[in-house]
């Protein structure tokens, strides 16, 4: 690479840092003067100033919430990506089963998740109705995308994998899944927030039922005691989960796909 | 002019008075009739559209042809007995070279076992032997097709079938592969059967040539090309060689004329 080059994309990658950061720290800035000098009460707007005292003050209460609702949408996510590409392979080995299932996955895919948790609350513990949420919620893009990517086979492959007789067995393992693999990463990535959604909206709607203790619950408890500074904390402890779960999943992806998938793949050849 | 010769050497495969139609409704194939005989390199020529490469996939058993027949010799069909190589190298991006040389054995076992030692073996025919641990995305077009054609020779096929492998590389690439893919042929005897639509590419190469004409896809015409093997840059720039690729396009002119306009 040219040396001048070489600086630029330097600079280039300071700068995707640097600006969201400014841009951040503007923002906040600006918040808490304007809440200052306008003498803004706490409980119509916090200071973030006084978010972060009341994140590290509430830190236990909130953290054990962070982790009731983590490990809903872990569990969600596991269970979607088990049920997605489970269901996926199915659909593609018979043709029957898919046109038998496919319609009610879509079904449940298009009917807004808040308006099904509180039926769930009604027939299931409340533990479980969560649960169910958060999969019903990420399954759909795991489904979508592993059909597809068992769909985009080479032809060429697959003529090759016929001229030596390959079992039907063996087209799936060698050939179709590992196709599929960076169609299913890209489900499972929009899946890992899709199940914290799913979480969160049904542990709101269990939160007006009077139970639970996952995060969204804290945020509609606090909003009952407009403990505004605490709905804020718990908001941004959300927002960093979510962020966290993309990055981890964007991770999983890289280092699955880095040595031969093009989306994976540096810049630089 | 074929049926003389034909009853000398001994037939491998022969593909009698074939015909294919497609769901469409395109003739793609109508009474084709082709020997392929016993270690011989015969190239299929022909404009787009003559059904050579369909004829191909009708050897291989990838397509079934609507009319006519396709007798091998006995024991020589089936799976595992074919090599095939295609237009693009046709590999699994996400396993190694060694692991696509393989898949062969994967798929079907290796008879007499020592398949890592024969994927070895293939690598280091085609050049490629320090090259099993890299990914294909990681070599360049020409060693992308290397690797193809280690893979379909890796089971020692009895027939070799090639639809224009080096259609897309350069010039210098394609020069040396096939060199390349003369002196590996030379060496196994295995039968080959290559489409192009390369005149010079079928002189260069071919014991035989066989001359396609379109709408319906047949053979058109013959050319034995009797140059002795090793072949190499003095058979290229020799008059010889400009001669038969004279008759070939002829022959080709022809064949074109007879198949309509395109």
């Amino acid at each position: 690479m040219k040396p001048h080059a070489a600086a630029r994309e330097n600079r280039d990658r300071v700068l995707r840092i640097a600006l969201p950061v400014a841009v951040l720290a503007l923002g906040l800035t600006a918040w808490e003067v304007v809440v200052r000098l306008d003498n803004i009460p706490p409980y119509v707007l916090p200071a973030p100033l006084l978010v972060l005292q009341t994140l590290v003050a509430d830190r236990v209460l909130l953290l054990q919430s962070l982790l009731v609702t983590l490990t809903t949408t872990f569990e969600g996510f596991l269970l979607a990506t088990v049920g997605g590409i489970g269901l996926a392979v199915l659909f593609n080995q018979s043709r029957l089963v898919e046109y038998s299932l496919y319609p009610y996955a879509v079904v449940l895919q298009v009917t807004p998740i808040i308006a099904i948790a509180p039926l769930l609350l009604v027939y299931l513990p409340q533990q479980t109705a969560v649960l169910v949420c958060a999969w019903i919620v990420a399954f759909f893009p795991v489904l979508a995308n592993t059909t597809l990517g068992l769909r985009s086979v080479d032809r060429n492959l697959a003529d090759l994998f016929s001229l030596y007789g390959a079992a039907r067995g063996q087209v799936l393992m060698r050939l179709q899944l590992p196709s599929a693999l960076p169609y299913m990463l890209a489900g499972l990535r929009i899946a890992g927030g899709l199940s914290l959604i799913g979480a969160v909206a049904a542990e709101i709607a269990a939160g007006s039922a009077g139970a639970g203790s996952g995060l969204a619950f804290r945020i509609s408890e606090a909003q009952y005691r407009l403990n505004i500074p605490r709905m804020f904390a718990a908001l941004l402890l959300l927002s960093v989960a979510g962020i966290a779960v993309f990055y981890l999943l964007s991770l999983v992806n890289y280092l699955a796909l880095r040595r031969w998938h093009e989306s994976a793949l540096a810049a630089e050849r | 002019m074929a049926a003389a010769t034909a009853a000398s050497s001994n037939v491998l495969v022969a593909l009698r008075g074939v015909g294919k139609a497609f769901p469409s409704g395109t003739l793609a194939l109508a009474g084709l009739d082709l020997e392929l005989r016993d270690g011989e390199f015969v190239s299929l020529l022909g404009p787009s559209g003559c059904g050579k490469s369909t004829a191909l996939r009708i050897i291989a058993g990838l397509s079934e042809p609507s009319a006519g027949a396709v007798e091998w010799q006995a024991g020589k069909g089936g799976h595992g007995r074919i090599g095939f190589v295609f237009q693009e190298p046709t590999l699994m991006p996400w396993a190694s070279v060694f692991n696509n040389v393989l898949l062969p054995f994967k798929l079907k076992g290796a008879p007499g076992g020592h398949a890592a030692e024969r994927v070895t073996a293939a690598l280091a025919r085609v050049g490629l032997a320090n090259f099993g641990g890299a990914y294909p995305r990681e070599l360049s077009g020409g060693m992308r097709m290397r690797v193809s054609i280690a893979r379909a020779l890796v089971t020692e096929p009895a027939l070799l079938l090639m639809d224009e492998p080096f259609a897309a590389l350069d010039e210098i690439t394609r020069f040396k592969l096939n060199n390349d893919l003369l002196q590996v042929w030379q060496t196994l005897r295995t039968t080959v059967a290559f489409v192009t639509h390369s005149v010079f590419e079928s002189v260069y190469l071919s014991s035989r040539i066989v001359v396609m004409a379109a709408r319906p896809g047949r053979v058109y015409a013959e050319v034995p090309i009797d140059a002795p093997y090793p072949r190499g840059q003095d058979f290229r720039t020799s008059a010889e060689y400009a001669a038969l690729c004279r008759r070939t396009s002829a022959a080709l002119a022809q064949a074109m004329a007879a198949g309509g306009e395109q």
